[in-house]
């Protein structure tokens, strides 16, 4: 696979799908995204890398249709958030790029995506 | 003991092309200092300068007041994103509370990149994958509020219409014509449903405030009776002006109502007793949301307030007649301050055509990158 935007986003299987890599926390109960050292919510350092999902369920979305700075992909692009079974809404990238084409509470399915020349990031598609 | 709102001074909202950030607060703070009666050069009659600024670098307040010979006393760069002249204005006013000074100056400076705002605050690889999309995220925001609530499209344009036909009275904005509904509602769309004329330009500009002790305040000056800054909590998303991942818990309040929690307890006052605001208008549904955060009205009522007219200029409550970031444009470090030399002007009575009848009460509120939220209020 090409190279991940991040190390350490996400992890891929076998199958070539992959999974956002979080963390746990049991100090605090709580998960998050992308995975830190310590937890966000309750500082403690018993942080456990989990895989999330994968999929979810859309809570905002929108069309970026300028190149924001730093970025080298295509426009116009999807963008929103998801919401995780674990209780965590994600910012991510969305593969609908016309937003009367989605609607809230839909099915999203967690997909690997280009972003540029052999870099790959996370994305959600309608399921 | 009181905190004396003693001289304002501004350079106007927009882009300048031959002047630098330092030339810029050059004219914001000599016109703080002759308007506050203390001289525009040394020896200095303030001991201590805080400086707003985002962009403008490495010890950028020392560079203006060096310019002016008006140096040898602590000079302070504060940065809080679009809170920062709001943070600087704090930090002063604490200090003169303290009893450290009894005269304080404080002002904002910025020189924006043209574009969207690129900022340190992402990191790389959000840049990468097209995260770091400031517009979007205020998109995502909008579309949340005209879901859980009766804000539609048009009451996003109704904000434009209002805020762009008060900034023609407004000499300091960048744009001082009037524009119509379905101008905006035609204008490109950047992230629906934003369109481009519902977002505020980033630009330049500078303004300054002359804070002094006063034992008793004086019949007719205005005082700074709050200058409050909060952050976000943990957790919330898309609430905050920068919502990074978080989680799906609803009813974390925003550092808005934080800060103007806050705000009102210090000043021993409540929403229904302000007469005018300035408010955080980078795009239309921020102002709609400032509305709610604020508590000038019921959780959900913000279109409502729209349709009644209350926020317009002769309406129960006057939202940002100075035209707003939407007319003046957004110099970050400065838009704060800006707010507060417009409703200093306003409790003076000297606003001219854009005046507020009556106006004793004055909030001024920012909200932005950290996230930030300060809320400050005058009174006289």
């Amino acid at each position: 696979m090409a190279r991940p935007v991040r190390e350490g986003l996400f992890t891929e299987r076998s199958d070539g799908s992959i999974r956002l890599l979080g963390g746990y926390s049991p100090t605090s109960g709580k998960y998050h995204f992308p995975v830190q050292e310590v937890c966000p919510y309750s500082g403690a350092a018993d942080v456990e890398p989990v895989e999330l999902g994968p999929d979810g369920h859309l809570w905002a979305w929108t069309a970026v249709t300028a190149p924001p700075p730093g970025y080298q992909g295509e426009v116009p692009f999807g963008f929103g958030v998801v919401e995780l079974p674990e209780g965590l809404r994600v910012i991510t990238r969305l593969e609908v790029d016309a937003p009367s084409e989605l609607q809230y509470g839909m099915t999203m399915r967690l997909v690997a995506a280009p972003v540029g020349d052999d870099v790959v990031t996370y994305s959600f598609e309608p399921a | 003991m009181s905190v004396e709102i003693a001289g304002v001074g501004i350079h106007p909202f927009g882009r300048f092309e031959d002047r630098t950030v330092t030339d810029l607060g050059i004219v914001a703070v000599r016109d703080a200092l002759v308007d506050a009666g203390l001289p525009a050069g040394p020896p200095a009659r303030f001991q201590a300068a805080f400086c707003g600024t985002a962009y403008a670098g490495v010890a950028a307040g020392h560079k203006v007041l060096g310019a002016l010979g008006l140096t040898g006393m602590p000079i302070i760069d504060v940065e809080a994103g679009c809170a920062s002249g709001g943070a600087a204005l704090m930090l002063a006013a604490g200090a003169i509370r303290a009893g450290q000074y009894d005269c304080v100056l404080v002002f904002g400076i910025e020189k924006m990149p043209k574009g969207i705002i690129r900022s340190s605050f992402f990191e790389s690889w959000r840049e990468e994958a097209g995260l770091a999309a400031t517009p979007a995220y205020f998109a995502l925001r909008a579309q949340r509020l005209m879901r859980e609530s009766n804000v539609t499209k048009q009451h996003l344009a109704d904000v434009v219409v209002k805020n762009r036909g008060q900034g023609i009275h407004n000499p300091n904005a960048m744009f001082r014509k009037e524009v119509a509904a379905d101008e905006v509602l035609g204008s490109r769309v950047v992230c629906e449903p934003l369109h481009l004329w519902m977002l505020c330009s980033p630009n330049e500009g500078a303004a300054a405030v002359v804070l002094r002790r006063a034992e008793a305040a004086a019949a007719g000056n205005v005082t700074l009776a709050a200058a409050a800054l909060r952050s976000h909590l943990p957790g919330s998303v898309l609430s905050e002006a920068t919502p990074l991942s978080g989680l799906t818990e609803e009813g974390i309040d925003p550092a808005t109502t934080l800060a103007a929690r806050a705000a009102y307890e210090e000043a021993g006052i409540g929403p229904s007793d302000v007469d005018v605001v300035e408010c955080q208008d980078t795009d239309a549904a921020r102002e709609l949301l400032s509305y709610e955060e604020l508590g000038l009205c019921p959780h959900g009522d913000a279109a409502k307030l729209v349709d009644e007219g209350a926020t317009r200029m002769g309406g129960r409550l006057p939202v940002n007649p100075s035209g707003g970031l939407l007319s003046k444009g957004e110099p970050l470090g400065a838009s704060a301050l800006g707010q507060v030399v417009e409703l200093a002007t306003q409790l003076r009575g000297a606003a001219g055509p854009r005046q507020v009848e009556a106006a004793r009460v004055a909030l001024g509120h920012t909200v932005g990158r950290g996230a930030n939220a300060s809320v400050v209020i005058l009174e006289r």
